[in-house]
């Protein structure tokens, strides 16, 4: 069971809800996931509408609702959405994404920052979106964050773990949940990232855009629990030298 | 700097003749290149690109589902007026054009808002001419004012303006501004605009940088096909799209590719664009271009939005009325042009359902902007 504040999860995968097709569509393979964190963007979603389409096809008991605020660009806005996020949507958890770089939309390190400071202390369960920066994540820790969610590759890229180097230090030294998030492009990557002791991983693209949605939500549920059963079950080591059968030196035993 | 510096150290007709004598393996090149130049653009809107549709039209979708999934933003334009002191050759609004002008009042502006509302929308672009005397930033303040409790998206079409007006604009809550160069072909410029404000070619040209410098959130590009060789002209477009992306790299940016429509009084295409024309220079442009937005208004045929969706389009307008008051105040006034595709926006979107898409009302939201 994963902890993250006050809630617990069995699932170690979260998802995302843009890019499909349909809104029924985002909803079965949501649930295909047995995804139980499920990462929604306020500027998606109508607050003031209770028959929201979005919003409606995510009721279910077991998800929570992880509003984003993808599309601010400073700390200020960022405040200010999660406030109204909190209002509307009955939850004091967020996804912190501050990326003013609408190319690549690369976290903004400074502003999400300076957002996870004052966030704290309005009460707020904060997730952030962060590069795979280990200094930046103990800086987030000490802000007051719930977890951390460093990218693993430019986000919707679906290139996978290509901070993998990072990613194990962050994750060695992190007092907070890691979550991998952004880049994952396989069901082979997240169970990578399980493997590595990720705590969890977010996965939107690669479901979204799949062929077949659903199974491919199934494939990434499937290939989160065979990655943190290899980590739980501790992988054997790797050698950089051969262990040979017949050693050289053997015959020091003999004289 | 600005762009302008940029631009005059091309020669139009030199870049002209380097994209017509492109050959089908500068088109393999650039299909197959992991980072894309604008030579390589230039070969992909060359004629011999034409040749390779199918595979550019294949890379289009994928590259566009990637990023943008199977979803279609909507959006509708709101025409505030069609008072205008320029003369442009080929616009229904122009001085020359004998029509009678209009201006919509608050109460006026309320009452189409109320009719767009109720058609599903939530991102409203606003559109005039250039009447300085009548439309100014003042009156687009009051505009923005008045309906940005409706709207979660603002965005506007009107004439350039300078830095500080866009400033306070968007401290109101503008969220982006569509600006066309109409062609960067600088002599054909002055032909079609000679008289008015507008009859600066570099006042235009430079109006992207302005709005960069203002902080606009996204800004819209494009030329209008048919004034001059559109090859050329998309070429210069995706050099300037190229020169903003890395100065203003917070701004969003999207473009279109209007078609010289027909109206009252109006001029023939010096150059005509075949649909097949009009696909490949959207596939061009989105194997340029990842992030780029598309957008496709209601000038193309039914049969042919229905196909481009997925080709690598990401927004599309439905239900357009491009006469001030056309909702509900004025239906029968003149027209800026004839659409071309006039099913509903319900229409629209269940089409888009059946074809596997999301139509997106809403993709942004005022608070951003406390």
């Amino acid at each position: 069971m994963l902890k993250i504040a006050d809630k617990t999860f069995e699932s170690r995968l979260f998802t995302g809800t843009g890019k499909f097709s349909s809104a029924a569509l985002m909803e079965e393979a949501l649930l295909a996931s047995g995804s139980e964190l499920v990462t929604v963007a306020l500027r998606r979603i109508n607050v003031n509408d209770a028959q929201d389409d979005m919003l409606l096809h995510l009721k279910h008991p077991h998800i929570h609702l992880l509003p984003n605020t993808s599309g601010v660009r400073t700390a200020k806005e960022a405040v200010f959405a999660a406030q109204l996020a909190r209002e509307a949507l009955e939850t004091n958890w967020l996804k912190l994404e501050i990326h003013p770089d609408p190319k690549y939309l690369l976290p903004d390190p400074i502003e999400t920052l300076k957002a996870a400071e004052e966030l704290a202390k309005l009460g707020f369960v904060i997730l952030p979106y962060i590069h795979a920066d280990p200094v930046l994540c103990k800086r987030m820790e000490e802000a007051g964050v719930a977890a951390v969610m460093p990218l693993g590759s430019p986000i919707g890229s679906n290139k996978g773990l290509k901070t993998i180097d990072f990613l194990e230090i962050i994750i060695e030294q992190s007092n907070v949940p890691v979550i991998v998030d952004a880049g994952i492009g396989s069901p082979s990557d997240a169970a990578k990232a399980m493997e590595i002791g990720a705590d969890a991983v977010l996965v939107n693209t690669a479901i979204a855009v799949a062929g077949d949605p659903v199974a491919m939500a199934e494939a990434f549920k499937m290939g989160v629990i065979a990655g943190r059963m290899a980590f739980e079950a501790r992988l054997g080591n790797q050698e950089n030298f051969a262990v040979a059968s017949s050693p050289l030196t053997a015959f020091l035993d003999e004289l | 700097m600005s762009f302008k510096d940029k631009f005059e150290a091309y020669d139009w007709e030199e870049v002209k003749v380097s994209i017509y004598s492109k050959t089908a393996q500068d088109v393999l090149n650039a299909l197959l290149a992991q980072k894309r130049t604008l030579e390589d653009f230039k070969a992909l809107i060359s004629p011999a690109a034409s040749h390779f549709l199918e595979p550019m039209a294949q890379l289009s979708r994928k590259l566009t589902q990637k990023r943008f999934g199977k979803t279609l933003q909507m959006y509708i334009p709101l025409y505030l007026s069609n008072e205008c002191t320029n003369i442009c050759t080929y616009c229904g609004f122009s001085l020359d054009n004998k029509v009678r002008r209009k201006t919509l009042s608050r109460e006026e502006i309320l009452r189409e808002v109320n009719v767009i509302k109720s058609l599903g929308y939530d991102h409203v672009l606003l559109v005039t001419g250039e009447a300085n005397q009548t439309v100014h930033t003042t009156y687009f303040k009051e505009v923005i004012e008045l309906i940005r409790p409706y709207f979660s998206q603002i965005s506007m079409e009107v004439q350039p303006l300078e830095t500080a007006e866009y400033e306070e604009l968007i401290a109101l809550g503008l969220y982006s501004v569509l600006i066309y160069q109409e062609t960067y072909h600088k002599e054909d410029y002055k032909k079609h605009h000679p008289k008015g404000k507008k009859s600066n070619f570099d006042y235009r040209l430079e109006t992207p940088d302005r709005l960069g410098q203002a902080g606009i959130l996204k800004m819209g590009l494009g030329v209008l096909i048919g004034l001059e060789d559109w090859r050329t002209d998309s070429f210069f477009t995706a050099a300037h799209l190229q020169y903003l992306e890395r100065t203003y790299w917070q701004t969003r940016y999207s473009l279109s590719f209007p078609r010289l429509r027909p109206f009252s009084g109006g001029l023939e295409p010096k150059v005509e664009m075949t649909d097949r024309e009009l696909v490949q220079l959207i596939c061009a442009y989105r194997i340029m271009n990842e992030e780029v937005e598309i957008s496709l208004s209601t000038r193309e045929s039914e049969q042919f939005r229905d196909h481009c969706i997925q080709l690598g389009v990401t927004s599309i307008s439905a239900g357009s009325k491009t006469n001030p008051g056309g909702y509900a105040v004025e239906p029968e006034s003149l027209e800026q042009f004839e659409i071309s595709d006039e099913r509903s926006p319900a229409q629209i979107a269940a089409m888009i359902r059946e074809r596997g898409y999301e139509p997106v009302w809403k993709d942004w939201d005022a608070v951003f902007k406390p």
